[in-house]
């Protein structure tokens, strides 16, 4: 149970995990566009190097990141045999009915492959190298100016921050209380799907009760704190540093890269 | 049923950046019949060895995917671990785990956050119908009288209580509920980690009566975990001292707290008796004690008798 722990985070200090979790956002956010503005092998490749790099500085073990990539790996073959079975063009090598495997197809799939492979290592590159509260913190600072048509951005943060970290602590009293009842003989193992659910009410009441009495007593410590008032100031700050402007600088340069080379090289084939 | 333990270790997320050794090579034996405390800082591996005796926790060789490793050449593999409880080797994968749960009870920490059902006896019969062997049956009546029994032993009426809803009970009246619904099945050994903890002066006193009233007839062994030093100077027969995840020290609490540096220096507390014993001692009076508050005060009005 314990494996899992939530977002993925990966506890090392490196180049990466010290950046602004804003420019880690607005930095994966113009990597996923760059990955769509680039229709060559060059600027795909240039996307992969860069990615490349970000792995190198970031010190999270290469293994960690292609399991990343196996848990969307049944998603990349069906969507890559379904365009190669149906991507219509010249340089048939195969056909029958109306499936065909065209030179065009072959190479549209491979770029498909590429790019989502790309966009799921860039984002969980982006949850291995920061925590999840500072990557609400980020959200909640980018989400800033929907403030001004009184949107609650702070109490949505505020949700989505309490949340993440009552995760971890419900993880932890489920395992808790499972082996609790495990101790009174409990079996959730062995029985039809019936008998299995009906297993799980002896977790379930207490869960719901213990994360009942939680919310009431965080409620109950805010209100005695007096939260709610109107300006609230933060404990870590978010600073932009020369990290960061390495991080946009480097942005900027693939993104104006990958749109040179799609203006003067040209399509896919 | 006899608790046999050697060179047991226990590493939580093993191969991960959260790896936590949490035991290491421990060996302990707890005799049949003993009434044995577990004392030790938070964190130093009580509760992570109290799991591993009924199986909640398992050692490596007893899973089903386990596959001995070959030593490595020119190195000399650590000693193979030995955990054995009655006749049930834990290391086995042929180990029959319900079984053993049934033979073993365990009371959780907080076990009063466990109760579910809707009325006291569903929630104390839960275990009593779950360890039911294949083919076994009990009648109502039957496990009406085996609540009813449990409820009493834990000083709660059980006519009286079965009916209740577990909710609206008193926390102390909870904590009872949840210890007879782990002895109902009158479990050979019982576990208890931290009975007392949470509760008030006059609560605790009455946790550790009714686990003399359950000790012996309703079940040959307890185990307590603890760091109130007082409940274990009380209490047992024998304890054994948790840092770090080893034993530091396993003695019946007369001597374990003639040793009161060592103790002191483990960064555990000392039973007020052995405190006052040291305050006697440094005024040039020697009380030799057995550390209960019974004997302490006997031996010191002794001493005053004498002298007067
Ligand atoms: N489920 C778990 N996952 C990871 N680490 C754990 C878990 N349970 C306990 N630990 C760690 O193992 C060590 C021993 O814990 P524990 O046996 O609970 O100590 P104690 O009961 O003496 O307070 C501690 O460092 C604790 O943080
Ligand atoms: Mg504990």
């Amino acid at each position: 149970m314990k494996e899992v722990s939530f977002g993925q985070f990966y506890p090392v200090d490196s180049f990466i995990h010290r950046m602004d979790p804003r420019l880690k956002l607005v930095f994966l956010i113009g990597f996923i566009v760059a990955i769509f503005v680039a229709n060559s092998f060059y600027g795909l490749a240039a996307c992969a190097g860069v990615l490349i790099l970000i792995i190198a500085f970031s010190r999270v073990p290469v293994l960690k990141i292609l399991r990343a990539v196996k848990g969307i790996l049944f998603l990349v073959i069906f969507t890559a045999a379904i365009n190669i079975l149906f991507h219509t063009g010249d340089h048939v090598y195969w056909q029958w009915k109306i499936f065909c495997v065209t030179r065009g197809g072959i190479i549209f799939s491979a770029y498909l492959i590429l790019r989502l492979v790309l966009l799921v290592v860039c984002s969980s590159m982006l949850t291995y190298t920061t925590t999840p509260v500072s990557l609400t913190d980020g959200i909640e600072s980018l989400l800033t100016p929907l403030k001004w048509i009184r949107f609650p951005v702070h109490a949505l943060a505020l949700i989505m921050s309490i949340a993440l970290r009552f995760i971890p602590i419900l993880m932890d009293e489920t395992e808790r209380i499972k082996n609790a009842q495990k101790a009174r003989g409990a079996d959730f193992e062995s029985g039809g799907p019936v008998k299995r659910i009906r297993a799980f009410i002896p977790i379930l009441v207490p869960l719901l009760l213990s994360a009942f009495r939680r919310a009431e007593e965080l409620g109950d410590a805010m209100d005695a704190r007096c939260y709610g008032g109107k300006k609230r100031t933060k404990y870590k700050k978010l600073r932009f540093t020369w990290r960061d402007l390495v991080g946009f600088l480097t942005l900027a340069l693939l993104i104006t890269g990958v749109a040179l080379l799609r203006v003067y090289v040209g399509d896919i084939v | 049923m006899r608790i046999q333990c050697e060179h047991l270790s226990y590493t939580y997320n093993a191969g991960s950046p959260f790896a936590v050794n949490a035991l290491r090579d421990v060996s302990l034996t707890i005799e049949e019949g003993e009434f044995f405390g577990i004392l030790g800082h938070t964190g130093s591996g009580k509760s992570t060895f109290v799991q591993h005796l009924n199986g909640l926790l398992r050692l490596p060789s007893s899973l089903k995917k386990y596959k001995p490793k070959k030593p490595k050449k020119g190195e000399t593999p650590p000693p193979a671990p030995v955990l054995r409880v009655g006749d049930y080797d834990l290391t086995d994968k042929k180990t029959d785990f319900r079984a053993l749960r049934k033979k073993v009870g365990m009371v959780f920490q907080y076990p009063e956050y466990q109760l579910f059902a809707e009325t006291v006896e569903k929630d104390v019969a839960f275990g009593l119908k779950n360890f039911l062997q294949k083919g076994e049956k009990l009648s109502e009546e039957e496990i009406k009288s085996a609540v009813s029994d449990a409820l009493s032993i834990v000083g709660l009426d059980g006519r009286e209580m079965a009916v209740r809803s577990p909710f609206d009970l008193s926390g102390g009246q909870k904590r009872r509920v949840a210890i007879a619904g782990v002895i109902v099945t009158k479990p050979e050994i019982l576990i208890l980690d931290e009975p007392a903890a949470g509760l008030d002066p006059l609560g605790k006193r009455e946790v550790m009566e009714l686990l003399h009233n359950i000790h012996g007839d309703w079940c040959k062994t307890v185990l307590i975990v603890s760091h109130d030093m007082d409940e274990i100077a009380e209490n047992c027969t024998r304890a054994a001292v948790f840092s770090e995840g080893t034993v530091a020290m396993c003695a019946p609490p007369a001597e374990l707290f003639k040793n009161a540096e060592a103790l002191l220096s483990l960064g555990l507390d000392i039973p007020l008796t052995a405190k006052l014993v040291l305050a006697l001692k440094e005024r040039g009076i020697d009380v030799d004690c057995d550390y209960t508050t019974e004997d302490f005060i006997a031996k010191v009005l002794a001493l005053k008798g004498g002298r007067a």
